[in-house]
């Protein structure tokens, strides 16, 4: 048990500590979290996430098409299809226990044309290959009973019944909340500048001073080529590939019951629509190839094609309010497979290539690195379950606060709505500011609570939401 | 588990629109009048615009409110805030949030008053990043006036219509240096003295055939790309820009109660009596036609409490409606159902650009109910006015009127 280890610190400026870590975890995405919460089961090793964001998860991990996969497309035999799978049936199980949002609405791969109908017939060959037996092929009148709002046109889908749809940001918190309440340092707004080696150790310059550590693990996500190369290494370069959507407002969501995912072909691949857990719909995302790691803007022509592929898909879509436009960028590299790899005379482990994928393969990703962690020397043993973490209700398929009379008996807080278009109450806003790994932005609150993030993007509870974040005074007298 | 509570009218919103009613309601004799209101206070938008022009003698927004509220309770109407209504339980049955627990509330009649709100930056599809420093007059005028928040130091107001004005006023009460208001249009839409004030006392330059393309900066804003009609680009720098007007109802509870929703305006559909197409179910004020101003919001609202009343006394009801539709330039039109038995108050129209010398004709399956000229051009953001004389013609079991409007000669 790691429950009677004193919690570590969430430190975003100042000094650093003045500890020699046995493990540094470099970034603060899905899958660092998920790798410091698997080492943090061991009672043994002193572990840091550093991370150059004030958040975590402040990268590729919280602009993403938020969704479990099952991995029925994975290329057959590599380590991503095998990490995904076993991941998969990790995550969804972990979400269970930790009330993560998750919503099993399985999905569909809907044909436009002969070219995407004569695609899923091998998709579906390829789905079994990966040992996943329940996807089948569906016609045009069972497309359209399933989805009545779909365009015309659908000639055919493959039904993957077990994709899901889940909240990436949640999933990491989870992941960073346990790993700090288990004895973690998260070292936030901490960018490393410099790798030197000095007496068996890795010496991390950073904007806030230094970090020691005897072993190290590169989870930098779109920057982990450049944390490779401060290490001497050149294996594989990240090419950022930005994915732009739009977010619809609630009041879409009952126009699509599905993950709708395109048929890849010679051509590209399409654009998915898909359900959220927060009750919205997801149009996107474009696939764009940049020099930028920081390019996660959105563009007008980026909107403009996706309100276009979107109308083809579910026209009445369009009418909807868009509520977020907002842009990711993948860690893409010029290989295939996941780049993960031990280095045992450098004490280190590299996890590059993590695509969009990593989200549903985080667990199984973090057991395996733990792994390959112990194969170049750390000592881990006697693991234990962390202490269990119970997230922030968030998701509309379960009981929010604002609906419990139960929760607001006790705590009338839950019942004091502030944001309107979410439902987001002060007693959850307060919970947030309070919790392991607290916000210190707006977009950090509305991550964890919902808050702002609706239709009317903060015209009536911006100001007071941004009050209760800063801590401040109530309302003034003018 | 929730409380079961029964009333004779339950008013949802306590802006200018839904007092009104209330205060008629209540002054009527009608028994239990309640009004819930989810936010902490009373008065709807006029609360947050310090600015006079709310009524004769220079009112200002939150003497009007405060007014309004006055009026509702001296009545006898009940007022609660911080009480959210989340959905409908049943045709006249309401679910509602509030620090003491769920209720379930039953009406013989609910009237929505849930008023509007401008789009924000997402909603217009403007591309970029997405830093701090973005704002709706909305927010705006509440983060100012309402919490004494820092707000910024250059910004850049899109938008030409009243409420931009408006948020110029807040912007520079807080010290904010304003670069340039910027409207699509070729003209502003405010009245002539307000525009002239901003140009030539406070030097605000008006960017016109001009749109915001794409907000730049990280963390903070930077700046914001422009285009112009005619294709040029330009950068302004700024850490403020303030998305105005674009008003549009708050239709959710009018959606979410499956009530016929007007194409146009994007509210519920109404007759003139503000009966929606559901028995017992009204909507006033601009959820119906975001929007008017206050004091046409609350005239409405006391027209609203008599026509509730009478549904109250003979519980009738319009069996059927004949839709009013527009055509481009119009973008909408309200009320936007005629029903039989309904007074003849006309109607209001938005146009989508200016349109000189307004040649107006209604016409019901090609046939002319009513033509009329004006001599004013329709603006953009300002409501027109059509006279109802006409609706004695239509024909009850015929198709949809069609209003339209064009530019005339001159």
């Amino acid at each position: 048990m790691t429950g009677d280890r004193a919690a570590g610190r969430v430190l975003r400026r100042g000094a650093l500590p003045d500890v020699t870590y046995d493990v540094c975890v470099v970034g603060a995405g899905v899958v660092g979290s998920a790798i410091a919460r698997e080492l943090a089961r061991h009672p043994g090793p002193r572990i840091a996430v550093v991370d150059a964001a004030d958040d975590v998860g402040e990268g590729t991990s919280k602009a993403n098409t938020a969704i479990l996969h099952t991995g029925f497309d994975a290329v057959p035999g590599s380590l991503e299809a095998r990490l995904v799978r076993e991941g998969q049936r990790l995550l969804a199980a972990y979400a269970a226990e930790s009330g993560i949002p998750v919503e099993p609405v399985g999905a569909l791969l809907v044909a436009w044309d002969d070219e995407q109908l004569a695609a899923l017939p091998g998709l579906l060959e390829k789905a079994v290959r990966n040992g996943y037996d329940a996807a089948r092929l569906i016609g045009p009148d069972e497309v359209r009973a399933r989805e009545p709002h779909l365009g015309p046109g659908a000639l055919g889908a493959l039904d993957v019944p077990g994709e899901s749809i889940i909240c990436p940001w949640t999933t990491t918190l989870a992941y960073a909340t346990q790993a700090v309440r288990s004895g973690v340092d998260l070292l936030l707004g901490c960018r490393v500048e410099r790798i030197d080696a000095a007496e068996g150790l890795h010496v991390l310059r950073t904007g806030r001073g230094v970090v020691r550590a005897r072993y190290l693990v590169n989870a930098a996500g779109l920057h982990a080529d450049t944390v490779d190369r401060m290490l001497g290494r050149d294996d594989f370069g990240v090419t950022p590939r930005r994915g732009q959507l739009l977010v619809f407002d609630k009041l879409a969501r009952g126009l699509v019951r599905h993950i709708l995912l395109p048929v890849p072909t010679a051509l590209g691949k399409g654009v998915l629509v898909a359900p959220t857990v927060y009750g919205n719909v997801l149009l996107g995302p474009t696939a764009e190839d940049l020099d930028d790691k920081t390019a996660t803007g959105s563009t007008e022509e980026g909107i403009a094609g996706l309100r276009e592929k979107g109308r083809r898909i579910l026209p009445a879509l369009l009418d909807e309010e868009v509520t977020a436009v907002y842009a990711g960028l993948r860690a893409a590299t010029e290989h295939e497979d996941y780049r993960i790899s031990a280095h045992k005379e450098q004490r280190c482990v590299t996890v590059g290539g993590i695509r969009s994928t990593g989200l549903t393969a985080s667990l199984a990703l973090a057991e395996h690195v733990a792994g390959l962690l112990g194969d170049v020397g750390l000592d881990l043993k006697d693991a234990g379950e962390p202490d269990p973490v119970r997230m922030p209700a968030i998701g509309e398929a379960f009981p929010r606060p604002y609906q419990r009379a139960d929760l607001i008996a006790a705590d009338p807080a839950y019942g004091a709505v502030v944001c309107h278009c979410e439902r987001v109450t002060r007693g959850e806003i307060r919970d947030a500011l309070a919790s392991t790994v607290p916000p210190v932005s707006l977009d950090g609150l509305r991550r964890r609570t919902r808050a702002r993030g609706g239709r009317c993007q903060g015209f009536f509870c911006g100001a007071e939401v941004r009050a209760l974040l800063e801590g401040g005074e109530g309302p003034v007298s003018r | 588990m929730s409380v079961e509570r029964f009333v004779d009218v339950l008013v949802v919103g306590a802006g200018p629109a839904g007092l009104a009613t209330a205060a008629g309601l209540a002054a009527a004799g009608v028994g239990e009048v309640e009004v819930v209101e989810r936010d902490q206070e009373a008065g709807g938008a006029p609360r947050h615009c310090p600015n006079r022009g709310f009524g004769r003698f220079g009112t200002t927004g939150p003497q009007y409110a405060e007014r309004c509220v006055t009026a509702a309770v001296n009545a006898g109407a009940v007022l609660r805030t911080g009480v959210s209504v989340t959905g409908w339980a049943s045709p006249l049955t309401l679910d509602a949030t509030s620090p003491r627990g769920l209720e379930r509330i039953t009406a013989r009649a609910v009237v929505l008053a849930t008023g509007a709100r401008e789009r924000p930056r997402a909603a217009r599809l403007v591309a970029g990043t997405r830093p701090a420093g973005v704002f709706t007059t909305g927010e705006l005028q509440r983060s100012f006036h309402r919490h004494g928040q820092h707000i910024g130091t250059r910004a850049v107001v899109v938008g030409a219509e009243p409420v931009s004005f408006a948020a110029l006023d807040t912007l520079r009460q807080a010290g904010v240096e304003v670069a340039a208001l910027v409207t699509g249009h070729p003209r502003h839409q405010a009245p002539r003295a307000r525009a002239a004030d901003a140009r030539l006392r406070h030097g605000v330059p008006l960017l016109t055939d001009a749109t915001v393309t794409e907000l730049l900066g990280r963390g903070r804003l930077s700046g914001v790309l422009l285009r112009h009609r005619d294709g040029r680009t330009a950068r302004l720098a700024c850490d403020t820009v303030v998305f105005t007007g674009e008003f549009v109802p708050d239709h959710e509870l009018a959606r979410r109660g499956g009530l016929t929703m007007d194409p146009g305006t994007r509210g519920p559909a109404v007759d003139s009596a503000f009966r929606t197409a559901h028995r017992g179910v009204f909507a006033v004020g601009n959820v119906l036609h975001a929007v008017e101003p206050a004091r046409t919001a609350a005239h409405e609202g006391s027209l609203a409490s008599a026509a509730v009343l009478r549904h109250l006394l003979d519980g009738d009801w319009p069996p059927a409606a004949v839709p009013v539709r527009v055509t481009p330039p119009l973008a909408w039109a309200a009320p936007n159902r005629l029903t039989v038995d309904e007074p003849d108050d006309g109607f209001t129209l938005r146009v989508t650009e200016f349109v000189p010398s307004p040649r107006l004709t209604v016409t019901q399956d090609g046939r002319e109910l009513f033509r009329a000229r004006r001599r004013r051009p329709a603006v953009p953001n300002r409501p027109f006015r059509v006279p109802g004389q006409w609706t004695g013609r239509v024909d009850p079991r015929g198709g949809a009127v069609l209003i339209a409007l064009s530019a005339g000669r001159g």
